[in-house]
């Protein structure tokens, strides 16, 4: 493989799954928010 | 106030018999389910290549974030806030639109009825390519042995090969279907998302290790940067992130209908948005790969082997098959991967005539699922597992993608954005819950980048159809199944919107209870109780 190709494999895996994981992490870091105010909703 | 909580509380006994995805996990995987099918494995490898290779990223990352998201997302805050399939949506975001809703679900059916073919295919090569039945001359079986394929004309001689897998697959499809949005479609993704990854992993992973592998992966990732100048890239790159997303043609609002009402649904379509284009990306290198290894087998360049759609799946990967050590397990790992992608994705395509007939008629899940499946599933028996059944569905597939799907896409993005201007109280309805906040940037990307992405596309479709028939096809066919489908589904869309919607249905804006901004204590009389929950599955199944 060419060194623009591989830079360009890489790039895409970097931006396309690295978008995924941000996109994960920030769901579950906002999703634990709205479970924890629906448990204290629930505790009342 | 007694009339809101009782109108709250007929809503959410409506939404208990519609049902709902027990979660958001659920709901995310059913909609990765949707949005990655057949196109994510035999289109964008393709795609990629023809358009720049490497240096089509650019154009492909600019079209995901531009339309391809802010689409999605247009399409959840429809469905999420007005709680019901495309027509009653629409009709609730203003009465008179509701035939965009009817015009989708008639795509959907269409879709549906070719759709399974395609499966029934991989279907019964997932069996062939445990002895490569095909020997040494795969297209010749396909076209030949396999589907029977004589002159281009409609006939009745039927294909037994064709005619018992698809049968098999209908058969199969309804169960999911009446089993139930939930307990159905939502097991279903459940289990399949995550095998289909797997099984696509693993098919990366021998792909390569096979000899020549590199030299494919070289071919589709070298960048021809000349491509980013060319006004033909990016409107590949627009279209590649649509019809990949199934965004557009009611999918996503009937699912995103049945999500509960204080979840994130930003946060989960940037989730689906990105998992779709990981699997494309994950396709690209498996696929190619493979195509590599043919190229350096055969002796000649990967431009010559490179193909796309059936040629791609039927005829290149059973020559890849047949050549490739273990190509067997090479072969039922593609196939099955075909397979599995086609089923849920075909399951969300039904799901839209399926949810929208039960908010019209209020007919139970069982009686929805009979009366949209068995005729879809007569059609497509009758329609495609006979002799002439390839050209049909060619003719077809083109025509409803380019000119169904796409106009009444860019039709809805535009009534909803301009006509009614309801950008903004869909927008702050997906910021109640959701992270990160969409406002003024998104209300421009989908007002006017999108559409124009997409209207460009559409001309680019127009100018190659005008200047030559499609693939050669006699006119009377292109006229009939081509132009003149096109051309119905909006009429009948809009007359079947004329009907009278049952008694009792709340079509003047949102429903009660429908906004997640209140408060909880405020909204539980609109909540179904616990383990009653939209999702808990417990409207699924069975007629009432």
């Amino acid at each position: 493989m060419s060194t623009a190709a591989i830079v360009m494999m890489v790039v895409a895996m970097l931006v396309i799954w690295g978008g995924l994981a941000l996109a994960i992490a920030s769901l579950v870091r906002h999703g634990a928010v709205e479970d924890r105010a629906e448990n204290l909703h629930r505790d009342r | 106030m007694s009339t809101t909580a009782g109108g709250a509380r007929q809503q959410a006994d409506q939404e208990r018999r519609r049902g709902g995805f027990s979660s958001r996990r659920v709901f995310i995987l059913a909609a990765i389910g949707s949005a990655v099918g057949l196109g994510n494995i035999w289109r964008f490898p393709y795609v990629a290549y023809e358009n720049g290779g490497g240096a089509f990223v650019v154009p492909y990352l600019v079209a995901l974030l531009t339309a391809g998201i802010p689409f999605l997302l247009l399409d959840y805050a429809i469905g999420h806030r007005h709680r019901g399939s495309a027509p009653l949506s629409f009709a609730r975001l203003r009465r008179g639109t509701e035939g965009l809703g009817w015009w989708q679900v008639g795509i959907c059916f269409v879709i549906a009825v070719y759709y399974a073919a395609v499966i029934a295919w991989a279907l019964r090569y997932t069996f062939f390519s445990l002895d490569e039945s095909w020997g040494a001359d795969p297209e010749g079986f396909f076209f030949g042995e396999f589907l029977q394929a004589g002159d281009v004309r409609v006939t009745a001689d039927v294909v037994p090969g064709v005619l018992v897998p698809l049968a098999l697959v209908w058969l199969a499809v309804l169960v999911i279907m009446a089993l139930g949005v939930q307990r159905g479609i939502g097991a279903v993704s459940l289990v399949f998302i995550p095998l289909l990854v797997l099984a696509f992993a693993a098919l990366v992973v021998q792909a390569l290790l096979l000899p020549g592998a590199a030299g494919g992966l070289d071919a589709l990732f070298t960048p021809d940067w000349s491509a980013l100048t060319s006004a033909p890239v990016w409107a590949a790159a627009f279209g590649q992130i649509f019809f990949s997303l199934s965004i557009g043609f009611g999918i996503m609002i009937t699912y995103a209908s049945y999500v509960g009402r204080r979840e994130d649904m930003i946060g989960s379509g940037l989730v689906v948005g990105f998992s779709n284009s990981g699997f494309e990306l994950l396709a690209g290198i498996g696929v190619f790969a493979a195509l590599g290894f043919m190229a350096q087998a055969g002796g000649v360049a990967v431009g010559e082997v490179a193909s796309d759609g059936i040629g791609l799946a039927f005829i290149a990967f059973p020559t890849i098959i047949s050549e490739a050590p273990a190509g067997a397990l090479l072969g039922v790992l593609f196939f099955g991967s075909l397979v599995i992608a086609g089923i849920t994705s075909l399951v969300s395509v039904l799901e839209v005539v399926i949810s929208a007939v039960r908010d019209k008629l209020d007919t139970g899940r069982l009686a929805a699922t009979l009366v949209v499946g068995v005729p879809a599933a007569v059609l497509s028996l009758v329609l495609f597992s006979t002799t002439s059944g390839i050209y049909v569905l060619d003719v077809v597939d083109h025509f409803v993608n380019q000119y169904g799907i796409l106009v009444v896409a860019l039709i809805s993005m535009l009534v909803v954005a301009w006509a009614l201007r309801a950008l903004t109280g869909l927008g702050e309805h997906l910021n109640v819950h959701g992270r990160p906040r969409v406002g003024t940037g998104w209300r421009v990307l989908t007002s006017l980048v999108a559409p124009a992405g997409l209207a460009v596309v559409l001309v680019f479709a127009l100018q190659d159809d005008l200047s030559a028939p499609y693939e050669d096809y006699p006119g009377w066919l292109l006229l009939v199944l081509g132009w003149g489908l096109v051309v119905a589904l909006p009429l009948v869309g809009f007359l079947v919107a004329r009907l009278p919607w049952r008694a009792g249905t709340h079509l003047d804006g949102p429903p009660p209870g429908a906004d997640p901004a209140t408060p909880v204590s405020a909204t539980a009389a609109a909540e179904p109780p616990p383990g009653n929950r939209p999702g808990t599955g417990q409207d699924e199944g069975g007629p009432r």
